[in-house]
């Protein structure tokens, strides 16, 4: 499986090959929709060195000499879509020894060969927040990836800051998931669950007290604490909290926990989220939602709507979508739009909780999310209306090199299934439970 | 919100029959089984799609179709009318009604983990049909369920065919035993007992098998619960339903069932594009995977264009909406025909393998699966491509009546 997926690499390397980083590519009269600004009817985007240089209406934008020319003649070209929610890569993060894990890495634990961030291409994602599960109260740090090609190592696929960090937020969840019967450390209640969380922040606030007081004075600095590092991290706003939350309470709760603690939140999945989206408003908190084909499966996921994003949209706060990846298919992330506009949601916000909405709140808004001139050269090239059920990512580029071309025999069996492009055992870890621990829950 | 619209026909209905509630109750009694309804575009799934078609509904059956011009609709006659119209749409093979939403044990009754070959266990004994999924389903313009035990077991039990509508599985009642689910691969093995492998479990079924066929030899009916059911497997009176993921389970199934010469029913059937030669040759039908099943375990060969290969190569099959463990509870064959279209399935073809071609696989298409004269009045309205992601369904008409009007 191993060496068949490396020769599928290669060949994928080669046959994606991209003119030189420093040619220009011109995409000319192609549909653009920037995701800022209004649509373009015939325009053209130009790309160099991994980014955008110009864009607009093919009347006024010409491409430069030397380019090379893509014709995209009735295609559509958006930007790369944004994932907030993703577990691909089979990540794992916190093991059953206790319910809160802050110290704990994805970076230490993403299989950068697996297939299903090839899958995650072929759906035209190009930056995806990879998470650990919930059935900790807190399972670790996440990992915010750009899904560029041939990577060896999780170094190639970082997306590093200006500081030299790179991008990553931290997964918190409350409700069923991290509540286990068997102790252990773990919460039995909903009570028991914010207070185990409480405490810890409020050690994290006297270890960085600890920290302040010390001053130059290396002597009286607390010893490290890998866990505490972590959660100052939070307190700071340094990283951003994404809360797995279903029911109205539950999300209720967590706003609670925000206000004390002042950390920076994105909510995800948010089950209930027609229920309290006027507080959710209020509390000025982005959500990110998931599109299930029915109710249920779960307690607190019984009252899911559809309707989320139409409500969340209403009330005013800003609402963008993810996979889950595996619990719905990154292949077919496009289609958490058109199931947003089925419930009630305008195109424009659907659109835009696809791609820019998830830029935000993963801190990337100066690089991904939108066509704009600056911004990473991340698109998606479509055979037609990104909310249509028969239309397909044709491309998919990130940074300036196509990283995904459906005419290629092996980039079109990884969009479509088929022989050895599935994974051979099931991956229980990303259903968010712990299947030896009693169940589905 | 695009809502069906409702136009009264023959408003002139004389005042002395609004005088008494009671004749009013069975004056409205009689127009709601009297009902055309108009479609730009009406998929009876009998031929081409009709522009601007009607549908006449008299009772609980259809009596009349075609043309605004070939079809004249009689006074009094309620008439609807939507964007597009479909039959009502069949799922092959789920285990909603058996399997509620939430997913609690308690909920939970399509498998029965207490010994691996369970011919006897009804479908009709633990279909909830008050179910919120029945309902769900219902609004998305699902009409008939082949639905009963999950392939979670070598053999779990029975299947039947209930209609989404009724508060008992009596009024939901098509077809009381459809088939005898079985599974092979890795869904068929048990935990602690046998079958632990894939040549136990063959062994075990074909021992099954061979029982029945040693009372069938003896025309001698077994008397007890298992033997009886099997008997009428081996007679070819109900078949096995088949669930065989991989290549090698698929290969199997076709093998048992030749040597035993009992009808079967593919189901799942993830490798089924490596077999398209052996499974048409065998002339079993296949009711397929969804189409968005995750590749995962022994489905990981599964393809989104498997469909239209199936189609292509002659080999009659239907979607399913499956068994899901977790989230989404159920999925909606709806959405999966959408998928399949987009991959290399046309839309009539899409369409037919969720009404009409189910049917034909489910032996209930005499009664459902096509806008036909003669056949159940289950239809379901669209304000759009049936098959797209924004389009809505905004209405469910079962055996004439208006069952949904909710839109999904």
């Amino acid at each position: 499986m191993r060496s068949i997926l490396l020769c599928c690499l290669a060949v994928l390397f080669l046959a994606g090959a991209s003119p030189a980083q420093d040619q220009a590519v011109a995409f000319i009269n192609a549909r653009l929709i920037p995701i800022v600004g209004a649509p373009i009817e015939n325009g053209t985007i130009v790309v160099r060195n991994g980014k955008i240089t110009a864009i607009g209406p093919s009347a006024s934008v010409k491409p430069p000499a030397g380019a090379a020319i893509r014709d995209l003649a009735g295609k559509i070209v958006m930007p790369g879509l944004v994932d907030t929610h993703s577990h691909v890569g089979g990540p794992a993060g916190a093991d059953s020894s206790g319910p809160i894990q802050p110290d704990v890495r994805i970076l230490d634990s993403v299989d950068v060969r697996s297939v299903s961030l090839q899958k995650a291409q072929a759906g035209g994602i190009t930056t995806v927040n990879v998470m650990p599960g919930s059935g900790h109260l807190n399972s670790g740090q996440t990992l915010y990836l750009k899904l560029r090609d041939g990577a060896r190592k999780i170094d190639d696929l970082l997306i590093f800051g200006k500081d030299g960090s790179y991008a990553g937020g931290i997964k918190f969840a409350n409700g069923t998931n991290p509540i286990r019967a068997t102790g252990g450390g773990f919460p039995g209640t909903r009570a028991k669950s914010a207070a185990l969380v409480r405490e810890q922040f409020i050690k994290a606030q006297e270890y960085r007290d600890k920290i302040k007081k010390a001053g130059d004075d290396a002597s009286k600095l607390p010893a490290r604490d890998l866990a505490m590092e972590s959660l100052v991290e939070v307190l700071d706003r340094k990283k951003v909290v994404h809360f797995h939350t279903h029911r109205h309470d539950d999300i209720l709760t967590v706003l609670r926990l925000q206000k004390e603690f002042g950390f920076r939140l994105v909510l995800q999945h948010v089950s209930d989220a027609w229920m309290v989206a006027d507080e959710i408003a209020a509390a000025k908190v982005p959500a990110s939602i998931i599109f299930l084909d029915s109710p249920g499966g779960k307690l607190e996921a019984k009252d899911i709507s559809g309707e989320n994003g139409a409500a969340l949209e209403k009330a005013g706060v800003l609402t963008g979508f993810h996979t889950d990846d595996g619990i719905t298919d990154s292949r077919l992330f496009l289609r958490s739009g058109g199931l947003a506009v089925r419930s009630g949601m305008s195109r424009e916000k659907a659109l835009y909780g696809l791609t820019m909405a998830n830029a935000i709140m993963l801190d990337l808004q100066d690089r991904v999310g939108s066509l704009e001139v600056g911004k990473d050269a991340d698109l998606v090239v479509l055979s037609g209306d990104p909310l249509s059920v028969y239309t397909h990512v044709l491309e998919t580029w990130v940074e300036g090199k196509k990283v995904f071309d459906r005419t290629d025999p092996k980039d079109h069996l990884l969009a479509v299934g088929g022989f050895q492009v599935g994974e051979s055992i099931l991956l229980d870890h990303i259903y968010c439970f712990d299947t030896s621990l009693g169940g589905l829950n | 919100m695009n809502k069906i619209s409702f136009i009264k026909k023959g408003t002139n209905i004389p005042l002395r029959f609004l005088l008494t509630a009671s004749v009013i109750l069975s004056f409205s009694a009689i127009i709601s089984a009297q009902i055309a309804v108009k479609g730009e575009t009406v998929w009876t799934m009998t031929g081409e799609p009709i522009s601007n078609g009607v549908v006449l509904i008299k009772g609980s059956k259809i009596e009349a179709v075609g043309t605004e011009d070939q079809v004249k609709i009689p006074a009094n006659y309620r008439v609807i009318s939507a964007k597009v119209v479909t039959p009502g749409l069949i799922d092959a093979r789920t285990v909603v009604g058996l399997n509620g939403y939430l997913g609690q044990p308690h909920d939970q009754m399509a498998i029965d983990r207490s010994a691996s070959v369970q011919p006897e266990l009804r479908a009709i004994d633990a279909y909830d049909a008050r179910e919120r999924l029945v309902t769900w389903l219902r609004e998305f313009g699902v009409t008939t369920l082949h639905t009963g035990h999950q392939p979670s077991a070598l053999i779990s039990g029975q299947t039947m065919i209930v209609k989404t509508t009724g508060n008992t599985v009596e009024e939901a009642m098509v077809k009381p035993v459809a088939m005898v689910s079985v599974a092979l691969g890795q869904s068929g093995m048990a935990q602690g007992r046998s079958p632990g492998t894939r040549s136990k479990a063959a062994a075990m079924l074909r021992a099954e098998l061979i029982k029945a066929q040693e009372s069938a030899k003896k025309d001698d009916p077994p008397n007890d619960l298992k033997g009886e059911i099997m008997y009428r497997v081996i007679k070819g009176e109900i078949p096995l339903l088949v669930y065989a993921e991989k290549s090698l389970d698929i290969m199997t199934a076709l093998r048992i069932a030749d040597e035993f010469k009992i009808k079967i029913i593919l189901e799942g059937a993830a490798d089924a594009h490596m077999h398209l030669n052996e499974i048409k040759a065998s002339g079993f039908p296949v009711i397929l995977h969804p189409t968005m099943a995750r590749s995962g375990g022994d489905r990981e060969n599964l393809s989104m264009e498997t469909a239209g290969k199936l189609k292509a190569a002659g080999i009659p099959f239907a979607l399913q909406s499956g068994f899901e463990g977790y989230v989404p509870k159920t999925r909606v064959i709806l959405f999966e025909a959408g998928i399949a279209a987009a991959n290399g399935l046309s839309r009539r073809d899409a369409l037919a393998s969720i009404t009409i071609d189910a049917a034909r696989i489910l032996g209930i298409d005499g009664r459902v699966g096509s806008l036909a004269v003669g056949k159940d009045a289950d239809i379901a309205l669209y304000d759009g491509d049936p098959l797209e992601y924004v389009t809505h369904c905004v209405g469910t008409i079962i055996d004439g009546k208006i069952v949904s009007e909710v839109q999904r």
